[in-house]
């Protein structure tokens, strides 16, 4: 018992992080419709970044107000230069655009920074919590608690910033109706532009907390891949969705690691690890069967 | 005055629907056999075989499984490779578990494993659509790889899954060389190719485009979206394991699963979209573009560099090819939703006229 | 107008259909008889198209019975009403926008090729017959509606008026017994209208087909439909031949009451 509460809170914790990045997707696609699949690559972006901005002497609150600005003006850039472009385009195009952007940071970013796997350290230690080691014998990660913190904070900003402020509300309104949004006389194209620039600070936040904990490395752009489950389970639009889908990623995920590989082994033989590379697909799979539209989703009838 | 076909009046509706029913068209196309069955093997030296014209051959054949899901029935798949690996891994063991049983059987059979299993991994586009059903391929993806891997008895217990590929012998002949190989392979790649344009032109691949451009509209019509998805996912899938199973027995002799990657499945996806998605011409022209631009980009960024008095390594190569791609994919997204394909039908067209552009 | 009309063929009882909060449609009953043409109108948002969509399986009323050809049909789908005859063109256009005029319109015949995937990969005696048999009606199709010179061009780059005569074509080429049609003539220019409406009863006349139609023109519906349904706020308000609806209260009122 002991172990499995272990095992499903540090589950829980990890689940937060998954959530981190899957709210950078969840912004995009509720205000503009764009499913961006380099939401990875743009943490990995923002990841690097800091680490080559601290590289070259600067310390660690600029380093991360100047990855701002590099995420913004990329945002900005990829709002002017392709998705524009693409308006009216079907979904999947801009989907298969967003691979190409994918690729093209991944190319873009180590040339710049370069490719070097980095470490990058916040001041946060990745030890035991002594209390809760004490006092139930637990190992809960400090960092872990403290990303998952950070995530709370995070996704409280952003609904603040989505119900009281002017452009937030604005968001709001072209996630519904991209008329309505015009008629609030803030063109559609700024709007975007923040949007990206929001995401972009999503990124830049769960690149500090994926790049602190793993190191700031090519591998941050596949937390994109832990994130898509995530979505499918929450839906694509909904906040709350990315963070219960990923609480729910994380923890089944952790649990199945741990517990599925012996019950395999003992009826095929042979090492079964590695689950957690499918897992979540799987497990999002049974979600589509039983929710198509996702958690919090709703359903959807097409007009003719 | 090269391409007229002016006063080629078509008389019934059999002359209209033939394969070309343009006269240089027909005429290209022999050539073009006459080349790469006649010529080619005459010409090409070992190298060309067996690192470019080979694998050239293979990828087009993975695209155009890829193009039949996604560009005609609209299924968007992020998993060609790992049907590619089903297709790998069936043929060796079809191979290795069936005494006598004959080369080209067992690559049939390894296809029709692969369509099995993209029936299976189709059956959630039942329902969802998309970018959801993109997501779900990606269980195909990592769920095929890791089954490679961790299940010993599918490569027979090699380490980490790794397979060598059995002898390739036809009716007692032996195929060693790089030039049967790709004779072999060729003669594959153009039946198949075939068999797709004939679908594609005839009233499955009006269906699968039909449930593409407006699902509600193809049901109302009589269409039924479940077989027409299926179908699409277990063709597409027979074409990629047959290009998996030629990948391994007639390219590289021994495979693993990790060799099948989701980076591989992008950059088949790559070559539809640069070649041209819904194009049987543009899975071949993508597949060439795909291949051919890594060599390029080998040969001259170094030469670049040393013009401009850059300095350079060659992980800077692998990192601009990746940039490069992604440019590409944007560039032709935007540019040419239709590829290559759609330029060489351009080019004909203003070819039609020339030398009078009226 | 004088023409046969026959038995009721399609019967529509009690029908209501809601989405989430929204009544679409509340206990409308009315019926369709064979080769008429019958004419559903109202304001903007009344129901009408939802209507059609629950004749052909598109939408699945939550409550009500839906008797075609004396069979009581339970929940259907829309490829089950396509093979028992009905075709259907769209509000806002439905063609596939990737294919050619041609291929649109031989789209229509699917239900009726049987060849197989295999067949046609290998393009063996019946996949190419059933091609060329196809071809031909389809062509008779095509010089019906006179398109002969827009065979080849993608779809998408023909003109609305155009392309809503596709829309008709590929439903034609079914050889349905009934068409549904939603609004053919919206934004149409007076010739196109005219042409449309010339189509409609040659249809009509020539193979018999019953027609269902929702048409804002008031004067096209006077025209040319034997009898009228009027729906409102997704309640039947009125329903019989044209004169009498023209004359009757209630649909002066809904008429009168919304502002356009
Ligand atoms: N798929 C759907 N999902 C949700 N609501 C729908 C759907 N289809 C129709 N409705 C609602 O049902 C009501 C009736 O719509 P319908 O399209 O049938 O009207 P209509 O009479 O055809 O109007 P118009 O003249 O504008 O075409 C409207 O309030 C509409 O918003
Ligand atoms: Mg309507």
């Amino acid at each position: 018992m002991q172990f499995f509460l272990e095992v499903l809170i540090s589950g829980l914790l990890s689940g937060v992080m998954y959530a981190l990045v899957a709210l950078g997707f969840v912004l995009i696609y509720k205000a503009s419709g764009v499913f961006n699949f380099a939401q990875g690559a743009m943490v990995y972006l923002a990841a690097l970044s800091v680490a080559g901005c601290m590289e070259k002497g600067a310390p660690l609150w600029l380093a991360i107000i100047l990855a701002f600005v590099i995420m913004t003006l990329f945002g900005i850039a990829t709002e002017k230069f392709v998705l524009r472009k693409l308006v009216n385009q079907p979904p999947i195009t801009l989907f298969m655009a967003t691979i190409g952007l994918a690729f093209f940071i991944e190319g873009l970013a180590p040339i710049v920074f370069g490719s070097e796997p980095r470490a990058l350290d916040l001041g946060i230690v990745d030890e035991p919590i002594a209390v809760i080691l004490d006092a139930w014998d637990m190992v809960i990660s400090k960092f872990d608690l403290v990303a998952a913190g950070v995530a709370a904070l995070l996704v409280t900003a952003l609904a603040l910033f989505f119900q009281y402020t002017r452009t937030g509300r604005a968001l709001r309104a072209v996630a519904d109706d991209h008329q309505a949004a015009l008629s609030i006389g803030i063109p559609l194209q700024h709007i975007w532009a923040i949007v990206w620039g929001i995401a972009g600070f999503a990124a830049l936040v769960a690149g500090l907390m994926w790049g602190a904990r793993n190191g700031v490395q090519f591998a941050l752009t596949f937390t994109a891949l832990k994130a898509l489950p995530v979505l499918i389970i929450g839906g694509f639009t909904s906040v709350p969705g990315a963070i219960a889908g990923g609480l729910i990623i994380g923890a089944s995920e952790k649990l199945a690691e741990i517990y599925l590989p012996p019950v395999m082994e003992s009826m095929f033989g042979g090492n079964f690890g590695g689950i957690e590379g499918w897992f979540p697909y799987v497990l999002a799979l049974f979600f589509l069967l039983v929710r198509p539209e996702g958690l919090f989703g709703e359903k959807h009838i097409d007009r003719v | 005055m090269l391409y007229r076909e002016a006063g080629q009046f078509k008389t019934s509706y059999a002359a209209d629907q033939q394969l070309f029913p343009i006269r240089q068209d027909r005429i290209g196309i022999l050539i073009l056999l006459a080349v790469v069955f006649l010529v080619i093997p005459g010409v090409a030296g070992d190298y060309w075989f067996s690192a470019i014209l080979i694998p050239f051959l293979i990828f087009s054949l993975a695209a155009l499984g890829l193009n039949i899901l996604t560009g005609y029935a609209g299924q968007l798949s992020l998993g060609s490779a790992a049907f590619m690996a089903v297709g790998a891994y069936a043929a060796y063991n079809f191979q290795l578990r069936i005494d006598g049983i004959p080369i080209l059987v067992s690559f049939v059979c390894a296809g029709l494993t692969a369509a099995g299993i993209g029936i299976l991994f189709g059956l959630p586009s039942l329902w969802i659509k998309g970018f959801y059903l993109a997501v779900a391929t990606l269980a195909a993806q990592f769920f095929i790889v890791w089954c490679l891997t961790k299940f010993p008895w599918l490569s027979n217990y090699s380490s980490s899954g790794v397979i060598s590929t059995q002898p390739l012998i036809i009716f007692g002949h032996a195929f060693t060389s790089p030039q049967e190989k790709y004779l072999l392979v060729l003669t594959i790649v153009a039946v198949m190719a075939l068999a797709a344009k004939n679908m594609v032109r005839s009233s499955t691949g009006r269906a699968w485009m039909a449930v593409r451009d407006m699902d509600v509209a193809a049901s109302v019509i009589g269409i039924r979206l479940m077989p027409v998805k299926l179908l699409a996912f277990a063709v597409s899938s027979f074409y990629c394991g047959v290009a998996g199973a030629l990948y391994a027995f007639c390219y590289l002799g021994s495979v693993e699963p990790d060799g099948f990657s989701l980076d591989m499945s992008f950059r088949i996806l790559f070559m539809i979209i640069i070649g041209g998605v819904g194009s049987i011409l543009g899975s071949f022209l993508g597949a060439a573009f795909i291949l051919l631009l890594p060599v390029f980009l080998d040969i001259a960024l170094p030469w670049a560099a040393r013009l401009l008095g850059l300095p350079f390594s060659s992980a800077t190569v692998s990192h601009i090819q990746v940039l490069v791609f992604g440019a590409l994919i944007m560039f032709f997204l935007i540019v040419e939703p239709h590829g290559l394909a759609r330029l060489w039908q351009i080019t004909k067209e203003k070819l039609r006229l020339w030398p009078f552009p009226h | 107008m004088s023409k046969k009309t026959g038995e009721v063929i399609l019967d529509l009882q009690s029908i209501s259909l809601r989405f989430g909060g929204v009544k679409a449609l509340t206990d409308i009953s009315f019926d369709v008889r064979e080769h008429e043409i019958r004419a559903i109108i109202g304001p903007n948002g009344a129901g009408k198209s939802s209507m059609l969509n629950v004749i052909n399986g598109v939408y699945h009323p939550q409550e009500g019975v839906i008797i075609f050809r004396g069979q009581e049909r339970k929940r259907m789908e829309p490829h089950q009403a396509a093979t028992q005859g009905i075709a259907r063109t769209f509000q806002n256009i439905a063609l596939f926008k990737g294919m050619s005029v041609l291929d649109n319109i031989m789209t229509g015949r699917i239900t009726r090729m049987k060849a197989s995937f295999i067949e046609h990969a290998l393009w063996l005696g019946r996949a190419k017959r059933e091609e060329l048999e196809h071809r031909k009606k389809v062509e008779e199709v095509i010089d019906f509606l006179e398109i002969q010179h827009i065979r080849r061009i993608p779809v998408g780059r023909l003109p609305y008026g155009l392309q809503k005569r596709v829309e008709l074509g590929r439903a034609l080429a079914a050889e349905p017994s009934m068409l549904l049609l939603d609004e053919p003539m919206a934004g149409m220019n007076v010739e196109e209208k005219q042409d449309m409406c010339r189509f409609i009863l040659d249809v009509n006349d020539q193979f018999g087909t019953t027609i269902v139609l929702i048409e804002h023109d008031m004067g096209v519906v006077m025209d040319i439909s034997d009898r009228v349904v009027v729906l409102d706020y997704g309640k039947k308000i009125g329903d019989g031949l044209p004169d009498d609806v023209k004359n009757n209260e209630d649909v002066i009122t809904a008429y009168l009451g919304v502002s356009h």
